[in-house]
């Protein structure tokens, strides 16, 4: 198992073995960054939300927002890995973990802007002591901390040959990488039960992920508020989660391929691959956009038509086209024909996405709580520095667990690329043979 | 078991704000300050809303004091995570300030915009304050109970003097504080109540009732004759 089965290999370890100026660059930026939101977090602390922009009646912003991205973003990982393992897209191989470890890194982000979101974080334990399940927000920790668990273990049962891998060929961290890979030598019952193993936390992470999502729009649409009282919106969460996911996953890709030359393992065809996937997913999100606001327009309830108004020609007009030229204009463009220029163009079209869902939660959360039913006077809200900060430092916290995750563990997964060159081609063949008729017999 | 609810008559209501005063006196309800006031940050459990309407004789101006309308069946106390928020056996909506975690998801589900939040340490210790309303932290919800204070003020009397409790004893400072009697306070559950017959009323209608929400404070519509 030892003997390095391709000399490519060398080029998923290095980043482990040795550490450029780059790497020492990149944190210090990220510091900066999470600096920065340490000291909006501290003002935020010791003096209160007031120091937001929130106010009456806009008592949820950037937080709440953030929140529903960075859980929307978690969705890249387990969720499309263990769809694609699950369809066997052999394609999946260099790209799963990459996925993956996006998903356990970012929830923490995700969950941590509830605790960032409360006026008193010194009381979070109340949930806990009194936790009322008939809310919500209770039914979200469920769920949340339930996907966490389930990404955290189809996370760390892949990477057990790998860390085998590295206990025997690394100097370094013997200790840490032997307690890790729990004696694995590679035997085939070993394998036999890993592989069975990854296979039932495959389909178990697909319904939990589906619910943490659907959850998160609860917290909306469980309430009687105009354009948040939808049952569309469970579905509509799950969709957008993927799409930013996808989003996410394709810019993180190719951030790595860059800093860590794995253009080898990361071609043009994974990109394409997914910048399709992408289309879809702004396919589909168009037709749940247009869906749930025909409705609302359609049925013409005033309380509904005032945020729809808000939202098309008010106050949020910006925002909201923003947010339909980013999540759909762009993508489309970009991703129609991908011939040419690929990896650049699906770049684009990602980021667009990016910044397009972000501003669909943002556009969901804020205009609703700022159009009171009564005659109150009606306020925009404006983030404050602490807000951005804070935001920023999320950003910031993500990229560096991101990073330093790379610094201890294979980014590529090492075995299951093995397995596909040994293995996969044969089996590919084997496979598609059954499909065809006349073939020969598979299981059947 | 009592079931405590209001009628406020906007044909009498002049939108004097005395109520709304009597209101941040009685529960040590903060002064925000310019800046904060300015932000839309003012705390007002009691507050009156203004509408400009049409008549026949052109613009015309339309109070309606909202406090906390008690609903029988609250939006607000089914989203909270830890019990902070609940309806207590006599109707009334009440907010523990000591386990309130300030997650607003009470704020985002009233539809009557009738908690509010102490962005800041809004309050502190002070001479001249009600010792029975109890101090509130920043972060936290707070809103209007009916005074419930006084209610268990009034039961302790009725209790010391050994006598029967009589619900008239009870009275919130703002319909205590009216000068135009426009606000009247009582036991719905009782038939023979004031406040149960005006509720009654043909003129009697409540805030946002499509909603079933069962507010539990009831507006009388102005008279025909236009104020
Ligand atoms: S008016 Fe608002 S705060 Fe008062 S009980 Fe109803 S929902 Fe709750
Ligand atoms: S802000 Fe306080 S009372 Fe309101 S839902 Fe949250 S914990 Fe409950």
């Amino acid at each position: 198992m030892a003997d390095a089965g391709d000399p490519h290999e060398e080029i998923l370890l290095a980043p482990i073995e040795r550490t450029g100026p780059g790497f020492y660059w990149a944190v210090a930026l990220l510091g900066v960054l999470i600096a920065w939101g340490a000291v909006a977090y501290w003002a935020q602390f010791t003096s209160g939300l007031g120091v937001t922009g929130l106010h009456q009646p806009v008592g949820w912003g950037f937080y709440v927002t953030n929140f529903v991205f960075f859980i929307g973003i978690s969705h890249a990982g387990t969720l499309i890995s263990a769809i694609l393992r699950l369809s066997k897209a052999e394609w999946r191989r260099p790209i799963t973990r990459m996925a993956e470890v996006i998903t356990c890194m970012v929830i923490f982000i995700g969950a941590g802007q509830i605790l960032v979101d409360l006026g008193r974080p010194d009381r979070i334990m109340n949930v806990i002591r009194h936790g009322r399940y008939q809310s919500p927000l209770l039914w979200d920790a469920t769920s949340i901390s339930a996907y966490l668990t389930a990404s955290l273990t189809y996370l760390y049962l892949p990477m057990i040959p790998d860390i085998a891998i590295l206990r025997d060929r690394l100097g370094k961290r013997k200790l840490l990488y032997s307690v890790l890979a729990l004696g694995w030598t590679g035997t085939e019952h070993q394998q036999r039960v890993l592989n069975r193993a990854i296979a039932v936390m495959a389909v178990l992470v697909i319904p939990i992920a589906v619910s943490v999502h659907s959850v998160v729009s609860f917290v909306f649409s469980m309430t009687l508020q105009p354009s948040w009282h939808s049952t569309i919106f469970g579905p509509y969460f799950v969709v957008g989660a993927i799409f930013s996911g996808i989003a996410g996953l394709i810019v993180t890709m190719i951030i790595f391929r860059r800093a860590y030359r794995l253009h080898y393992y990361l071609k043009p065809i994974h990109f394409r691959y997914l910048g399709q996937l992408l289309l879809i997913m702004a396919l589909l999100w168009f037709y749940f956009t247009f869906a749930e606001y025909l409705t609302g327009y359609y049925g013409a309830e005033p309380e509904e038509l005032k945020v729809f108004w808000a939202k098309f020609s008010g106050p949020f007009w910006p925002f909201f086209w923003t947010m339909v030229l980013c999540n759909f204009a762009i993508p489309l463009l970009c991703l129609v024909n991908l011939k040419r220029h690929t990896v650049g163009k699906v770049l684009v079209a990602s980021l667009s996405v990016l910044l397009g869902m972000w501003l669909e939660r943002f556009i969901i959360v804020v205009p609703t709580l700022s159009l009171p039913r009564l005659p109150f006077p009606e306020g925009i809200y404006w983030p404050t520095w602490v807000e951005w900060g804070e935001t920023a430092g999320s950003f910031g916290l993500f990229a560096l667990f991101y990073l330093l995750f790379t610094k201890f563990f294979p980014i590529v997964s090492i075995w299951e690329i093995r397995e596909g060159r040994e293995m996969a081609l044969r089996e590919v063949e084997e496979r598609i043979a059954s499909y065809l008729p006349g073939g020969a017999e598979g299981e059947s | 078991m009592a079931l405590w609810g209001m009628v406020i008559d906007l044909d009498r209501c002049t939108g004097c704000q005395a109520c709304v005063m009597a209101c941040k006196a009685e529960n040590n309800i903060p002064a925000v300050g310019m800046k904060e006031a300015h932000k839309e940050r003012v705390i007002s459990w009691m507050q009156v809303l203004t509408e400009t309407g049409e008549d026949q004789h052109g613009a015309k101006m339309r109070f309606i004091p909202r406090p906390c309308l008690q609903c029988d069946d609250p939006p607000c106390t089914k989203v909270c995570p830890v019990y902070a928020t609940y309806r207590n056996p006599e109707g009334i909506v009440a907010q523990i300030y000591a386990r309130c975690i300030g997650c607003r998801f009470c704020m985002a589900a009233c539809p009557y915009n009738a908690k509010y939040f102490n962005w800041h340490t809004y309050q502190k210790e002070a001479p001249g304050q009600n010792p029975d309303v109890s101090l509130r932290e920043k972060g936290v919800v707070e809103k209007c109970t009916f005074c419930h204070h006084r209610l268990q003020r009034a039961r302790e009397r009725a209790s010391a003097e050994k006598r029967e409790f009589d619900p008239a004893e009870y009275v919130p400072a703002c319909a205590e504080a009216c000068p135009a009697q426009a606000i009247v306070f009582g036991d719905l559950s009782d038939p023979a109540s004031e406040v149960a017959k005006l509720a009654h009323s043909p003129r009697a209608f409540r805030l946002l009732e499509e909603l079933g929400t069962k507010p539990k404070v009831f507006y009388l519509t102005e008279g025909e004759a236009g104020g």
